[in-house]
Parts: structure tokens; C-alpha cells; sequence
């Protein structure tokens, strides 16, 4: 059974302790999510359902030159066939739905193409049809003639001369200059901090490497889904799995031309989503074929639709120059980040970019980022974006550098390491981070000094994610029974109803368990941002602190109204309304909460924020791997994951974050890759090839918590959930390198890689 | 999936009527855990499938000493490794029915659908080649037996003809002082396909190679018997020595592509390194016998 | 189109009769015609174990079983594990480990790991990792879930 250990598996390095905060009560969704009874997208159901499918490209590139949808149309059951057309719309305005400026023609490309197929699972029709098999036979009637192009699908392909090109259009935009340049390059930009020719001339020992990191799927578990009623009022409802009901919401406005007021999005709940769930997909396919049928529509993706038409995160290109000297000071470093953004514009490189250096105090620094189109999906936001491409690269570069200087790889991290007050290359000064504390919880675990046994490597690594505030409501209620009804707009990918929950609760001084949290429809709620960016415990739970703040004042309020004596005579802790001067004068939070109808009516408070004081998260790994030297076969043997977390709301969800995302980035190190076959398209898409780790591919994922409290927040909460995915990829180069001898500069690092590599 | 209809015959003859008279619009179903995938996929275009497991002959399990081994051609996976006499008998079958998919697959697929499906990295039928394993085929022109090393012709492709259905395997009572085992590699540790795998038997006596036979998996368009690799090492004693010759010869033998699983190369050392190790393994087994 | 075929089956205990279409898999047929939405579709082709379910005592991806071969068969899905108000020592233990994030591959961890415990009260940690390799879960790493496996292994011995 469990066996002993001599350490602690799960360390909290608590510093500030609360009566709910830092508690592990059991989640408010938990018994409809072990029982079956949560609905999820695809357990949706209503009367008259039509049931949608869509024909997707066979081709990674090609021209569509015609659509014939007639004997689709014929087919008995058949109710309605889309195509792009049925947008009505060419206009080719730049919007913003909160993942940066793009072109709505684009937006309304990648959700049924019109001229250009640029990937193969490229939607071109929906049906509708009134059996889900159906459907499916009825895209198989429709024929569309193709143009077949030649397909690209690294960066180093698009970038090279002579590269078939995705978009006639698009003109590159060079170091803040509007070019006239054709190229797949939408973008070249550079951050830069003092100069770094200086520097490497001070440097006593200098690296430089070229790094790939392939393209890989953030791999949840529930595929895209989404039913669309457009009613006959006008109005359209939507139903789906979404990280953003809002965002939803505004991106079907732009899309179908209509007002936010006419559409209402009820999120459903989520099976994962690490940020692929952020764009729509089906959800306008299926209100406008609603809108031709008057019944509501349902449209759920297949496994390898998901992986073919849904965002996967970027493959990528870089190059590391180091320097530093004896002492093990970094004097400079230079970084060339190349991302693919997939058919259209706007691949992570941009965060990628802030985050590559963001761990070192470095003197001189440049970080060059290029956004690449390429003929896979346009990617999406995965679990801190763009920072697991450049951290491989970095990474790994600082572990060779400390080879070089035959220095420790903590130690010379923690010589370099970034901290208040630093400025950072992209340009941020550091406010309170927690780098120099979570390199000394790992220098300092039992695990760094653990025995390692024969063709096993250990390695280290570490990996900063800056994480977003942006908007977020919350309204409370509360019951005459004493308890607090808590409705809210962030969707619940992985227990945060319980962690805003419980913020209200500190502040109410009631259990976690009496505050009863509901994710509602953009109908019920004030706007509320995507659950993304580590935002929703911050800043969504910065919502529920602050409304729970305006119910404390009225609850203290009423209680001075009752006992006839002025307001600030009166205070609450934990729970108990009392008066500052009369003992006799105190009462529960219950007991208050009963005497609302009779003393003038119930008690709200309601809260839109949008806070600044966004703490970023610094992580670190340490791994221990073995490899089978005659077949290149590596298991995780031993791993730790560190993450300055700010403070932990509820410490089980934290360590769950930070055992997804360090097995998410296992994954992406070993195994899980596109593999593309010559003809542009994806050989691996299920998720037998796809190669996610497996429970028997891992060892317990031990994790120390570390607080250093955000200044920023009210509970010093930083954002958790995406730093976590940043160090695996590197910390597993540098064991992989360990244990065999060998560096190695592409992911997947799988056997084949580090057989090849090992030269024999 | 476009409309398919749904037979359960209780019997092997009306089996080979109803798949006689559908021909190639029609397939057997045993666990289908490769079939349905496959009517989704569009590998097949079907209009019958004919569910073989009411039919009792296909969920035989039996073992005597003196008549060896039948396994139904439907008989899951979980019964085959749950099964004493199996387990102790024939521990290289044994090998590959706890490694195809994982629990649940397990519950559903069978030995016999996995030979009928003709995968080259079918796991189960390099170990059923090594025990010198028999197919019992019956079809509209009677029952005939077919060596395992010959069922398969090519990718997806087997020798049973129009009408016919695959019913049972038979394997003999190994010799005494044999040993067996299967091993495949794949990147992780469960749930995989075989990038390249190893069906071995060996016979002992004295120390020495009586006889031995080599199945490889994943390396050729159906599953590779290197008959070769066995003879090479008859009469040479039983020590990793040897089996380098034999892991050698199988290496060389191997005609494998590179895909997403795997390069050319690297299935050409898997198979040197898998025959060795299985080989080692299969000795041991043997001296415990 | 030709007819439905007609099923009896027993699902959690009760006598069902269903009306499905042969090309119908036990997945669809339990949540689009009985409505036992619990039971999850992750990747259609049995490799990601979230539509497990229990039937005739073993478990299955109900991915890959036709609904017209549940005629005669005993299913438990995730609706039948609780026993009425009460939960299942596994839900409990999956609650208060932490188990699930998500939630959408619970029900087929859930119905797995009753499975396994039913017929190796105790398994080790590799045992537990191994039966479990067909369910995928791309939240927790799995630590959590295969802690509250051992838990629930340890209550149901103590009960």
C-alpha cells in the first residue's frame, strides 16, 4: 500500500495563516461531478434537436474553387446546409475578443473558410439532420473542388525564400513598421535592455544553440461542443463548454453581425480546456444553421477533429547565446523566438517573448519574436503560452552554461535570479516575486541531494508565467438560514468555485461549506473575462472578496439598526457581529442572517472588478529520469514541482494545478508531438498516437508550495495555473543529458530521438 | 456511421450462410474493438456485421495435456490470462493478452479478432506462431486448419475466403523443457501499438537449444516468422550468446517502414534487442519447466 | 430506413428496454435513448476510458460495444454506483482527495476503480496505475486519483 516516505510529499511553505483560506474543504460541485449528474456541453438536450456535422478539408492547402451541396441537401433527414456564404458578411474589420487585434475575416475564416483551405480539418459546410449519423453521411455528399497548394508546416519552412505563401495579404510587420513585404511573417519584434555585444565581451565562457519544440494539443478530455437555438424572438441562446461565456458571447456578435443583448450564453460545465477552449469553433456554425432550420442545433467535434480543427499550441524555432563569467554571472543573452501561429496570425511568440529571460537579472538582453503562419489550426492559448517554447531554449542553455563553469545549476540560477525591483528585458520592473525563495526550497529539498541510481540524470529547471487581472463580477446573497448564495461568471474548469467561494467566506467569517457557488449565463451576471491567464481565483476571487466586503458592511449595518447604535460602533470577525463598547450587544452571522425579513429586508452585495496588481508566478522542477540505454525508453522516476503560488486558497486544487501542468509538460518533453506526414496533414490525430501520459507512465508528482504573498491581491493569491507547465520540457533535457551524455535540442524527446542522438 | 445491420448467429453454420451470402459487405464481430473503430473510420464499408459471440465454439476455452489448447475465436482477453491452465501452460499468450489496450479493452478483445484483423503489430500472434499455434477455419466448403505463420498475407489481409470464419485456435501441449514469451516496445507503458515486438519458444535439453522459433512484430507487412533465427541457434547452448546470434539474424530479417511510430533504423534495433531479451526470458522460463 | 432494433437490457438494476439503431454504440444508447448523460464520450475509439462502464461484470468502453449487444446484459453505469443517498466510498474518496479538477473523466475512473477493488481489495500503487491505464485524465496527473484509489482501498477494508 502507501509506502513511508522520509519527506513530506506535499509541503505547503505557509507564511500567513486564515480560518477558510488555505483549508481543504470539499469542493461545492463535487457530488453532481462523482455521481454523473453534472452536465456537461455534450449532455445537453432539447426539445427538437437537430444534430450538426461538418466537412473539413482533406487538403493541409488549397484554393476552394466551388461547393455543390445539392445532394447533401436531398438526403431525407437533412434540414439545412452552411456554408460560408451564409455569414452574409465580407467585412474584414479589426476586432479584439481579448486574445489581441485580428481581422474578423479571419476570425470568420477559420470557422468555415471561404476561399482558402490553410489546414487540413478546415471547416468548409455544416449540416444539419435529424440523427447525428446522418449528418455525418450528408457532409459526405457535399463536393467541394479544390486547388490543392503546396503546404508548409514549420517556421523554418514559411520563413525560408521561395515558401508557399498562406496569405496574398499579409505584409509582415518588422520591428514596429507596417512593411509592404508578402511573407508568412505577420510579425518581427525585439525586446532589448542594455547591449549585448558589451556584455559578451565581458563573458569568459559563452553557449549558443539552436532549439525545436514541436507542436503539441492541450489534449482535454471533452471535445468541443455547442447547441445554438435561434429563437423566434430574435434572440439566440447558446449552450456550450466554453472558458469564456463572454467571450462567446462578443465573438458570435462579430461574427453574425447582432448585438450583444440579443445573444445569451449559458456555459455548460467544462471537460478541461487549459486555454483551447478560449475561440469558437462550432458554436456559429450552429446558430446559423438554427437560424435556416428554427430548431435548436448540436454539434459535437470528434477526437480527431480536435485535434485537426481546434487550436493546439505552437511548434516553434529558437536560438540561445549565453555568456557569462567565471564567478557565474550572466553578462548577457540573446533570444530568437520563432512561433508558428498556425493558418492566421497570432501565435503565442508574444508572451513567449516576455517570459523567456523573465527569471534573470541579466544586464544585457535581447528577445527576438516572430509570429509565423504556417498550414496547421491557428493555434490557441495552452496553459502559459509561448513560455514552455522559449524555456526549453533558455533552460537549457543556462543548465550548459553551468556545465561549462562547473558550477551548480541552482546556485547559478539563484546568483542570476531575478527579483524586486528587477527590470526584465521586455521591460517590467518586478514587484514581490518569489524566484529566490522557490530555488532555495528546491536547493534545500531531500530530493536535490536524493542518491540517483544507474542510467538515471537529474535535472532542474525553472519558468515564470506573468498571469492577467482583466474583469470579473460577483453577486451574494445572503439566506435567512445564514448561509450565502454566490453567483459568478468564470467558468469552473478545476475547483474554483471553491476558491472564490471561499474568499467570501474569510471575509464573512462563515464556513467554506455555506457559501453556495453557481457559474450563471451572461444574462445573469456582469461581464466577466475568460478563465485564462491564472485570473479567475485572482481576480474573480477578488470579485467575491469584494463583495463580500459590502455584505459585511451591511450586515454590520443592520446589525447597528437593530441594537439602535451608530455603524462604526459596530464590527464583525469572524463570523460575529458585535458592538465595539456593549458585550451584551453581539450576535452570529446566522442569527443576523434570520432577522433580515424583520428588520428591513434581505442583503446583496455585488462586485465588478478589474484589479492591476497581478502577481506573476515563478515555478520550478526537479526531475530524476532513467533511460534504457539499448532502447532509449525514459521514465519519470522521481519528480518535484516548486511554484511560488502567493498563497494557496485551497492547497489541494494548487497542488492539482501543479501536478496537471507538470505532467502536461512530461508529456510534451517525451512524447506527444504533430506528426505531420508530407502532404500537410497530421498523422497522429487520436489519442492512441497522440501518446498523452498514461497514470502507469508516472511516478506521484510530489509539490512544494511556496508563498510569497502578492502585495497585489487581498489574500496575496498569484495566479496558479499555468507556470507549472514551463520547467518539465528543459528540466527533463538537462536529466536526459545526465543520465545519458547527450543534449538534446527537439522535442519529443522520445527513443527514437535519444537512440539517434546517442549515435548508435 | 452510415446504416449497417446487426446478425447474432447461434451457430457457426449460419454464420458462414449469413457472411456467404453478404461476401465483403459483411464482418465477423468479436470484441470489436478494432472493427467499430475501423466503421467509423471508413476503413470498411459494411452492411453487415455478424456478432460472433453467441456462437459457442467461438468461446471455447479448453485445455488437456493430451489435447493442448483451444481458445474460441471470441473468447476476450481477460478469460484467456484469467485462466490457470493458460497461465501456467502457455505464459507467452498469456504475455500478449495482459498487454493488448488496457483493462477495459481486455474485457472485449479476443485473440481471434486479432489475428483476423491483420495488423502487422497484432501482439497476440508472434507468441500463438512461437506455441506452433493452428487456425480452425470453417466456411460453405467445410472446416480446414491453417498454420498461424500462414494466416495473415498482408496488411489486413488473411486467408480466409468468401463465407469463411475464423472458429478457434489450437496450439499444441509445448514439449517439455520449452519456454515462451512475448514483449513488444512502445514509448509508454500501457496503451500503446507495438513499435516493434517479440514472440519466442524455445526448447531445452541439457543446456542446450533443442529448438526455438522467432515471431517479430511491426517489421513487415504481416507478422514476421524468422524461421531462420531459430534453426541458426538449434543445438548451441542456452546462454545470451546465443540469443545474439538468433537477435541478430532477426534484425537482418526485418523489413519495417518508418512512420509516426518509429524510423527503419530504430525498429531494426528494437529487434535485435527484443529477440535477445525475449529469447532470455523465454530460456528461463524453460529451466523452470 | 429500416427499423430499430428492440434491447432488453438490465441497467443498474433495473429492467431497461431500448429501441436502437444497430450502428448505435452502448455510449450512445445510454445517453442519447435511455438519457444516462454521466457516461462520457472523450475519443469514440476506446482509448481514452471516459464512457467506461461495467457490463456483464467486466469493464468496457462503451465506445466499443454496439447498443444491440447490451440485449440480455446487466450495465452499471456511473448513475448506479451511489447506493441512493449514499455515496460510494470511492466517490467519497475521490471528493475528499481532490481527485478530480475537470470532472469529465470521473465517472470512468470512478467505475474502473470500483472494478478494481472489488477483485484485489488491495492493490499497490503499480496495480492501481496499471488497471487504470486505459482512462485518461489530462488534469491531475493522476497523483491524486490513484491517492484516493488507496483510500477508498483502505475504508472499504475497514468497513
Amino acid at each position: 500500500m502507501t509506502q513511508t516516505l522520509d519527506y513530506e510529499p506535499n509541503m505547503v511553505l505557509a507564511t500567513k495563516t486564515y480560518d477558510v483560506v488555505g483549508t481543504r474543504p470539499v469542493r461545492h460541485d463535487g457530488a453532481d461531478k462523482v455521481t454523473g449528474r453534472a452536465l456537461y456541453g455534450a449532455d445537453f438536450a432539447t426539445a427538437g434537436l437537430l444534430h450538426g456535422s461538418i466537412l473539413r478539408s482533406p487538403h493541409a492547402h488549397a484554393r476552394i474553387k466551388s461547393i455543390d451541396t445539392s445532394a447533401a441537401k436531398a438526403l431525407p433527414g437533412v434540414a439545412a446546409v452552411v456554408t460560408s456564404a451564409d455569414f452574409g458578411s465580407d467585412s474584414d474589420a479589426v476586432v479584439d475578443l481579448g486574445e489581441g487585434a485580428t481581422s474578423l475575416k479571419w476570425l470568420r475564416d477559420n470557422v468555415l473558410a471561404s476561399d482558402k483551405a490553410l489546414y487540413r480539418g478546415h471547416a468548409i459546410a455544416g449540416v444539419a439532420a435529424s440523427n447525428p449519423h446522418t449528418a455525418e453521411e450528408a457532409v459526405g455528399l457535399i463536393e467541394v473542388e479544390y486547388e490543392v497548394l503546396p503546404p508548409v508546416v514549420t517556421v523554418e519552412d514559411a520563413m525560408a525564400d521561395g515558401a508557399p505563401i498562406l496569405h496574398d495579404d499579409l505584409k509582415t510587420e518588422e520591428l514596429g513598421e507596417q512593411t509592404d513585404t508578402v511573407s508568412n511573417v505577420a510579425q518581427h519584434f525585439q525586446h532589448k535592455k542594455g547591449d549585448v555585444s558589451k556584455g559578451f565581451a565581458k563573458a569568459d565562457v559563452i553557449v549558443e544553440r539552436e532549439y525545436r519544440a514541436k507542436t503539441v494539443h492541450q489534449g482535454y478530455i471533452e471535445p468541443h461542443n455547442a447547441t445554438a437555438l435561434w429563437n423566434n424572438d430574435g434572440r439566440l441562446h447558446v449552450w456550450c463548454s466554453t472558458q469564456g461565456a463572454f467571450t462567446v458571447r462578443d465573438a458570435m456578435a462579430q461574427l453574425l453581425d447582432m448585438p450583444v443583448s440579443k445573444i445569451r450564453v449559458t456555459p455548460m460545465e467544462i471537460g478541461g480546456g487549459f486555454g483551447g477552449k478560449i475561440p469558437v469553433y462550432l458554436e456559429p456554425v450552429a446558430a446559423l444553421l438554427s437560424r435556416k432550420t428554427g430548431s435548436a442545433v448540436k454539434m459535437v467535434m470528434s477526437r480527431a477533429d480536435v485535434f485537426e480543427a481546434s487550436g493546439p499550441t505552437c511548434g516553434s524555432w529558437s536560438r540561445v547565446k549565453i555568456g557569462g563569467t567565471s564567478d557565474g554571472t550572466i553578462t548577457a543573452c540573446e533570444v530568437e523566438l520563432a512561433c508558428e501561429a498556425g493558418a492566421y496570425p497570432g501565435s503565442p511568440v508574444g508572451a513567449g517573448a516576455m517570459c523567456a529571460l523573465a527569471a534573470y537579472d541579466i544586464e544585457n538582453g535581447t528577445v527576438d519574436g516572430y509570429d509565423v503562419v504556417v498550414n496547421k489550426p491557428k493555434t490557441a492559448a495552452y496553459r502559459a503560452p509561448g513560455a514552455p517554447n522559449a524555456a526549453f531554449a533558455v533552460e537549457q542553455a543556462v543548465d550548459e552554461l553551468a556545465q561549462k563553469l562547473d558550477m551548480d545549476p541552482i546556485e547559478l540560477r539563484l546568483k542570476n535570479a531575478a527579483k524586486e525591483g528587477t527590470r526584465r528585458v521586455d521591460g517590467p520592473t518586478f514587484n514581490r516575486v518569489g524566484l529566490v525563495e522557490t530555488l532555495e526550497a528546491m536547493r534545500d529539498h531531500p530530493h536535490y541531494s536524493a542518491p540517483i541510481g544507474e542510467n538515471q540524470g537529474r535535472g532542474v529547471a525553472v519558468g515564470f508565467w506573468f498571469n492577467i487581472g482583466f474583469d470579473s463580477s460577483v453577486n451574494l446573497a445572503v439566506n435567512a438560514d445564514g448561509t450565502v448564495i454566490l453567483t459568478e461568471g468564470s467558468t469552473d474548469i478545476g475547483g474554483t468555485r471553491a476558491s472564490i467561494a471561499m474568499q467570501a467566506a474569510e471575509v464573512l467569517g462563515i464556513p467554506a461549506e455555506d457559501v453556495h457557488p453557481s457559474v450563471v449565463d451572461t444574462d445573469s451576471i456582469g461581464f466577466t473575462a475568460v478563465t485564462g491567464g491564472s485570473r479567475t481565483t485572482f481576480a474573480t476571487g477578488w470579485a467575491a472578496y469584494e463583495a463580500a466586503q459590502s455584505v459585511k458592511k451591511q450586515m454590520i449595518e443592520r446589525a447597528a439598526a437593530i441594537w439602535d447604535v451608530d455603524a462604526d460602533a459596530v464590527d464583525m470577525n469572524r463570523g460575529v457581529i458585535s458592538s465595539k463598547s456593549d458585550p451584551e450587544l453581539s450576535m452570529t452571522f446566522k442569527e443576523l442572517a434570520a432577522q433580515l425579513g424583520s428588520s428591513g429586508g434581505g442583503i446583496s452585495g455585488t462586485a465588478s472588478v478589474s484589479p492591476t496588481g497581478v502577481g506573476g508566478s515563478f515555478a520550478g522542477n526537479i526531475v530524476d529520469v532513467e533511460v534504457d540505454p539499448e532502447t532509449g525508453k525514459t521514465d519519470v522516476v522521481r519528480f518535484t514541482a516548486f511554484q511560488d503560488v502567493g498563497k494557496a486558497i485551497h492547497p489541494s486544487y494548487v497542488e492539482g494545478q501543479m501536478q496537471g501542468g507538470s505532467v502536461q509538460g512530461i508529456g510534451w518533453a517525451l512524447n506527444e508531438e504533430y506528426y505531420m506526414n508530407e502532404a500537410g496533414g497530421m498523422d497522429n490525430s487520436t489519442l492512441l498516437d497522440y501518446r498523452m501520459p498514461t497514470s502507469l507512465d508516472l511516478p506521484m508528482i510530489d509539490t512544494v508550495i511556496v508563498e510569497v504573498a502578492n502585495p497585489g491581491h487581498p489574500f496575496g493569491v498569484r495566479g496558479v495555473g499555468e507556470a507549472n507547465i514551463i520547467p518539465p520540457t528543459p528540466a527533463i533535457a538537462n536529466a536526459l543529458q545526465r543520465a545519458t551524455g547527450t543534449r538534446l535540442f527537439e522535442t519529443p524527446m522520445n527513443p527514437v530521438a535519444i537512440t539517434a542522438a546517442n549515435g548508435d | 456511421m452510415k446504416w449497417i445491420d446487426y446478425e447474432s448467429p447461434h451457430s457457426v453454420r449460419e454464420a458462414v450462410d449469413l457472411l456467404n451470402e453478404a461476401g465483403d459487405r459483411a464482418r465477423p464481430l468479436a470484441g470489436g474493438t478494432d472493427l467499430l473503430v475501423q466503421l467509423r473510420a471508413k476503413a470498411y464499408d459494411l452492411d453487415l456485421v455478424v456478432d460472433a459471440k453467441n456462437i459457442p465454439e467461438l468461446n471455447e476455452l479448453t485445455y488437456d495435456p493430451d489435447n493442448g489448447l483451444t481458445i474460441g475465436a471470441a473468447v476476450a482477453c481477460y478469460r484467456i490470462y484469467g485462466n490457470s491452465s493458460v497461465r501456467s501452460v502457455y505464459p507467452g499468450i498469456v504475455d500478449a493478452a495482459s498487454l493488448i489496450g488496457g483493462t477495459q479493452i481486455q474485457g472485449r478483445a479476443s485473440l481471434g479478432g486479432n489475428l483476423c484483423n491483420a495488423a502487422p503489430s497484432a501482439d497476440s500472434v508472434p507468441p500463438m506462431i512461437a506455441y506452433n499455434g493452428v487456425a480452425r477455419i470453417s466456411g460453405p466448403n467445410g472446416s480446414r486448419e491453417v498454420a498461424l505463420e500462414d494466416f495473415c498475407t498482408g496488411v489486413r489481409q488473411t486467408v480466409l475466403e468468401r463465407g469463411e470464419i475464423l472458429v478457434s485456435l489450437h496450439f499444441p501441449t509445448p514439449e517439455a523443457n520449452s519456454g515462451a514469451n512475448y514483449i513488444r516496445f512502445i514509448p509508454r507503458n500501457e496503451m500503446d501499438i507495438a513499435v516493434a515486438g517479440a514472440g519466442v519458444s524455445v526448447v531445452l535439453d541439457n543446456g542446450s537449444i533443442a529448438s526455438a522459433r522467432v515471431t517479430l512484430a511491426s517489421v513487415a507487412p504481416t507478422p514476421l516468422f524468422v524461421a531462420e533465427a531459430g534453426e541458426a541457434i538449434a543445438g548451441k547452448p542456452a546462454t545470451e550468446e546465443t540469443a545474439r546470434i538468433a537477435s541478430a539474424i532477426a534484425r537482418d530479417a526485418a523489413r519495417p517502414i518508418t512512420d509516426m511510430r518509429g524510423t527503419i533504423e530504430y525498429r531494426k534495433r528494437l529487434c535485435e534487442v527484443l529477440t535477445r531479451r525475449a529469447l532470455m526470458t523465454a530460456i528461463e522460463r524453460a529451466k523452470e519447466n | 430506413m429500416p427499423a430499430k432494433t428492440y434491447v432488453q437490457t438490465i441497467i443498474n438494476g433495473e429492467h431497461v428496454d431500448l429501441l436502437c439503431e444497430p450502428r448505435q454504440s452502448l455510449l450512445e444508447a445510454l445517453r442519447d435513448v435511455v438519457g444516462l448523460t454521466g457516461t462520457k464520450e472523450g475519443c469514440n475509439d476506446g482509448n481514452c476510458g471516459a464512457c467506461t462502464v461495467e457490463f456483464d461484470g467486466r469493464i468496457v468502453t462503451s465506445c466499443l460495444v454496439l447498443g444491440v449487444e447490451a440485449e440480455g446484459k446487466e450495465i452499471t453505469t456511473i448513475e448506479g454506483v451511489a447506493q441512493g443517498s449514499e455515496l460510494h466510498p470511492i466517490q467519497q474518496a475521490f471528493l475528499e482527495n481532490a481527485a478530480l479538477q475537470c470532472g469529465i473523466c470521473t465517472p470512468g475512473f470512478i467505475v474502473a476503480s470500483k472494478a478494481l477493488l472489488e477483485q484485489n481489495p488491495d492493490p499497490t500503487e503499480h496495480e492501481i496505475r496499471f488497471w487504470l491505464a486505459n482512462n485518461l485524465c489530462r488534469c491531475t496527473g493522476y497523483d491524486k486519483i490513484v491517492r484516493a484509489v488507496q483510500d477508498a482501498a483502505v475504508k472499504m477494508q475497514e468497513a
